[in-house]
């Protein structure tokens, strides 16, 4: 028998809901589908490595333009790049159907366009 | 020794395993979708049976913590947080108790002095320490819900605008820990949990109450924490890929093909374990607390009565009985009598 | 002084060189391996095969503590277990005490025995580590299955002697509770570690004693009823040499509208004495129509130490006693554990009181409606309403021979949540009265040391290590304020406060709140108040 159930069968319930929102939330378990460009091949980087560091290259990438003037990017495999968000990664990716599409799906804040301008804006 | 030190082997060679699992043995689908399923269910079905124990025992006396004055007297101002009369002051002391720790705040200290003499400072630091640590676990655990839900819920990027307010990045060298910016959950959990292992170890009394149960899970959060922002700060992982690895289990489809840098699954293997502990432990305090009858009750028995479901029948000395003994005595001092 | 405790200076000594509160360093072994030691002045005599039997408790035998051999029974294991699991079925705070506590140390150096003995067995948590670990290894699976790792222990007849002396060496004064954040209330556990060891025939004769005498009397002390009368008429004899007025009260009426029920202390023990004699004038002043009874004549139930059926049989003399009189509802007098009884369990075990009515104060009609359940109010609540009302002519300068601070008993304070109402009446009673410092009363406030039977000779030793929180006090404002009078309103605290302040603080006296009342009382027809109910002089102002 359980005691006090009006008040402890409504509340644990509420609990385990909750707690197992993730598991009947629905959803069509929709995986972002990048756009992959078509001038390049092969990015800066390695695309695994890119996934998980981009981030981390580009600011770093700004430290030493800002502060360095240091301009050029030798990657792991010997190819020199621009460093440079508008010039370099810009050039081939878009972010509406390459960046947003990931940065939306784990709602992480693009950073980048606080500060630069999105080329694909069209000014009035 | 022993009890501080085994508890720490342990969490280590848990980390340990789960990075040569992954690693090593290629064992993805045992730590990313196996024991995350199987920890997860103990931890519901646990957790449900533990409160479902304590309801099957029924509450036979009213015994509220009684902490200051109580109801009386309609001039004499009662203390409905500390003594409530009522359902209003139990769930307010309820509230305050659950989300501030408040008897915590009322801590001292006593030591004695030459005299011999005591004298008692207040001490808050357990209040703060263990406020802080409580309140950042739950704020890393909802800004989770990014991973744990496809459509990311609204309070996801507002935590995440408070947490990460001051926009703490910094830049060196060797390692760029720039982005993304510090969350100052994951600095303040690290701090508190720090504090509260070394009040266990430190302040001889808490070292001596303490056992081999009670570091396991400060080690284990510990983990948890220093992986978590380890995979956030330094050893970068493919967040898409590990949110796509939970998708795929919370729809029950479990995707087995995907493989997340091994911190990934040392982080998730120490919060497996810590699901699959808690409903065996002093963890189910986070359950007990509500269940808790000197905090859930109110302190108005002499106005209410209060039901006990077996409430044994006791066989009293009657009046009768006692008149039948002293009848001779109570005649002769003029007591009066039942019979004559 | 008694030869169970060294001389005050001898402890004091002591203390001072082992700072008590630290002393846990000492003990840097697993508490699991150190065993209990029984030395004269920390353990109770056992109570006489014929007691226990009368009480109807298991396995009556002659033994005593300090004897290696306990003459347990052959199954005390399967007894205890089996107790243990109905007690779990039967108590959801009990249950929830065992699994939820986190150690986290809250309560550690609040407790008045520890802060006295340095004993880190007696840290409140520690207490009930003692059961918790018995606990794990019978009844959750991680303690069947790792054993010490999550602290369990199988029970042994060292760990029955473990909890004979801890769960003997706490007074279920729940000041540990006050600052548990999950509110885990030791002295629930230690009732249940009580009854427990109940089963085996574990027990003392301090507390078996007089829950025989009451059953049997109807009072602790085993006074037949025309010696009760005898012994309150003698008290009319000196409250008339004191204020020349005569009071009379009734015993066993019936018709009359209230019950007065006090404990029996009251009647018989100073300064105790001088508390009854309080009241007596305060009915005498307002006209009360109220008895008393032989039968119910103890207002204190030593069931509560016991287990809860003693508790239920010894409490419901009460309601029997006023339902055969006829009277509209009780009174009940200066007690700590009575209150506790009355407050937590009276209504639950032996209600409903139908046959009685909400009380009304007849002097000033207020409804106790706080108490329109249980039928049952407090003296303290019962003058505080009569001082509000003016119904008390009262002359406060009766008591400026004495300069005094009030100790808040634990069963009063943290068991009802009385705390304004006896400051009210001393405010309106004395001139010089001092609150201790504040971490030392209200609802913090230190046990006399001695409470739930403990108050007994062979104990001396305990007793006053377990005082020495609330005399330390109380030295503090006898040394700032001139203090030199404690006043309580607990019938044990009168007297072991008494031995407490003799031992640690000569020159403080103990009284009861409504001896302070009876020298206030203005009575009519009174003679020149000269001496206070103590018969000592009340040195009145000489300025004419």
């Amino acid at each position: 028998m359980i005691y006090n159930a009006k008040v402890v069968l409504p509340i644990l319930i509420l609990f385990v809901v909750v707690l197992t929102y993730p598991f009947w939330q629905g959803g069509t378990e929709q995986r972002p589908e990048p756009q992959k460009p078509a001038k390049a091949a092969q990015c800066v980087e390695d695309a695994a490595w890119m996934r998980a560091n981009h981030m981390q290259l580009l600011d770093r990438w700004r430290h030493e333009v800002v502060r360095k003037q240091e301009r050029s990017y030798t990657s792991t495999r010997g190819q020199v790049f621009e460093k440079s968000l508008v010039n370099t990664c810009l050039d081939c990716h878009q972010k509406s159907d390459f960046c947003d599409k990931c940065h939306a799906y784990a709602s992480v804040k693009l950073v980048c366009f606080n500060c630069h301008l999105n080329p694909e804006l069209v000014e009035p | 020794m022993k009890k501080i030190i085994t508890p720490f082997v342990l969490v280590v060679l848990l980390g340990l395993i789960a990075w040569f699992g992954t690693a090593g043995l290629g064992l993805y689908t045992l730590f990313g979708v196996v024991l995350p399923y199987g920890a997860f269910a103990t931890f519901i079905v646990g957790f449900t049976f533990k409160i479902l124990s304590w309801a099957k025992s029924p509450v036979p006396f009213r015994i509220p913590t009684t902490a200051g004055q109580a109801k009386s007297l309609t001039w004499i101002k009662p203390n409905e947080l500390e003594s409530p009369s009522g359902a209003p002051g139990v769930l307010a002391r309820m509230f305050l108790e659950v989300f501030f720790f408040r008897s915590l705040l009322r801590n001292s200290r006593a030591s004695m002095v030459k005299g011999p003499r005591l004298v008692y400072v207040s001490d808050k630091s357990l209040w703060l320490a263990g406020l802080v640590f409580h309140w950042s676990f739950l704020i890393i655990f909802l800004r989770h819900y990014r991973i744990f839900a496809e459509q990311v819920p609204f309070f996801v990027p507002l935590l995440e605008a408070v947490d990460g307010f001051f926009e703490i990045v910094w830049y060196n060298e060797i390692h760029a820990v720039t982005l993304p910016g510090l969350y100052l959950t994951d600095a303040l959990i690290l701090v508190a949990l720090t504090f509260l292992f070394l009040r266990r170890v430190l302040d001889t009394k808490v070292r001596f109450i303490s056992l081999l149960q009670d570091y396991f899970p400060l080690y284990l959060i510990l983990g948890i924490v220093i992986t978590g922002s380890l995979m956030r700060y330094n050893l970068k992982v493919d967040v898409i890929a590990a949110k796509n690895l939970v998708q795929s289990l919370v729809h029950f489809h479990p995707d087995t093909s995907i493989q997340v840098g091994s911190i990934f699954y040392v982080h998730l293997f120490f919060v497996s374990t810590l699901a699959f502990y808690f409903p065996f432990s002093k963890l189910m305090h986070a359950g007990g607390v509500f269940m808790s009858p000197t905090r859930n009750l109110a302190n108005n028995s002499r106005a209410k009565r209060h039901i006990n479901p077996w409430n044994p029948t006791i066989k009293i000395r009657t009046y009768a009985e006692y008149e039948e003994d002293y009848r001779d005595k109570m005649k002769a001092v003029g007591l009066p009598l039942e019979k004559e | 002084m008694s030869k169970f405790a060294p001389k005050p200076a001898e402890m004091a000594a002591q203390m001072n060189q082992d700072y008590l509160v630290e002393k846990v360093k000492a003990h840097e072994s697993d508490w699991m391996e150190t065993p209990p030691e029984f030395r004269p002045g920390n353990w109770c005599y056992a109570p006489a095969p014929e007691v226990v039997e009368s009480l109807g408790l298991d396995n009556p035998r002659k033994w005593s503590p300090d004897e290696e051999d306990w003459k347990l029974p052959a199954d005390y294991k399967a007894r205890i277990h089996q107790g243990m699991k109905e007690r779990l079925d039967k108590n959801r705070a009990f249950k929830l005490f065992m699994d939820v506590c986190v150690r986290c140390g809250a309560c550690a150096d609040k407790c008045h025995f520890f802060l006295g003995t340095g004993d880190p067995k007696n840290m409140p948590v520690m207490r009930a580590e003692l059961m918790r670990s018995v606990y794990r290894n019978d009844f959750t699976m991680a303690g069947k299955i790792l054993k010490d790792w999550v602290g369990a222990r199988k029970l042994t007849p060292e760990v029955v002697k473990e909890w004979f002396m801890y769960f003997y060496q706490c007074t279920e004064c729940r000041r540990c509770s006050v600052f548990c954040p999950y509110g885990i209330d030791t002295a629930e556990i230690t009732l249940m570690a009580r009854e427990l060891l109940h089963l085996l025939g574990v027990n003392i004769n301090w507390i078996l004693k007089p829950a025989s005498d009451c059953n049997r009397t109807g009072n602790h002390l085993g006074i037949e009823p025309h010696t009760f009368t005898q012994v309150v008429e003698s008290l009319v004899d000196d409250i008339e040499d004191v204020t020349g007025v005569s009071v009379n009260p009734t015993f066993n009426r019936k018709g009359a509208e209230v019950l007065f029920i006090t404990p029996s202390g009251d009647a018989f023990a100073e300064p105790g004495l001088y508390t009854m004699m309080g009241y007596m004038l305060l009915f005498e002043h307002v006209g009360l129509d109220y008895t008393f009874s032989t039968y119910a004549s103890e207002g204190g139930n030593f069931g509560l130490f016991t287990g809860n059926e003693v508790m239920k049989k010894l409490n419901a003399k009460m309601y029997h006693e006023a339902q055969r009189l006829g009277v509209k509802w009780i009174l009940g007098g200066e007690c700590g554990h009575m209150w506790r009884v009355v407050h937590q369990y009276m209504d639950t075990m032996n209600g409903p009181a139908d046959f009685l009515e909400t009380p009304i104060n007849p002097i000033t009609g207020t409804v106790f409606d706080f108490a329109k359940s249980t039928k049952m109010v407090h003296i303290a609540e019962f003058t505080a309403d009569l001082i509000r009302n003016n119904k008390l002519k009262l002359d406060p300068k009766r008591n400026d021979h004495r300069v005094l601070t009030f100790h808040d008993s634990c069963n009063t304070s943290r068991g009802m949540g009385m705390i304004e109402e006896p400051r009210y009446i001393l405010h309106k009673v004395a001139n010089k009265f001092y609150e201790m410092p504040e971490k030392t009363i209200r609802e913090q406030t230190f046990c006399c040391g001695s409470g739930s039977g403990l108050n007994t000779e062979e104990y001396m030793d305990i007793r006053m290590r377990g005082a020495f929180p609330r005399a330390s006090a109380v030295k503090h404002v006898a040394e700032r304020n001139g203090v030199n009078l404690l006043t309580a309103i607990c019938a044990i605290d009168r007297v072991t406060l008494t031995a407490a302040m003799r031992y640690w603080n000569p020159g403080v006296e103990v009284s009861g709140l409504h001896e302070l009342v009876g020298n206030a009382l203005i009575m009519e027809g009174e003679k020149e108040r000269d001496i206070d109910l103590r018969e000592d002089d009340l040195e009145l102002e000489e300025e004419e």
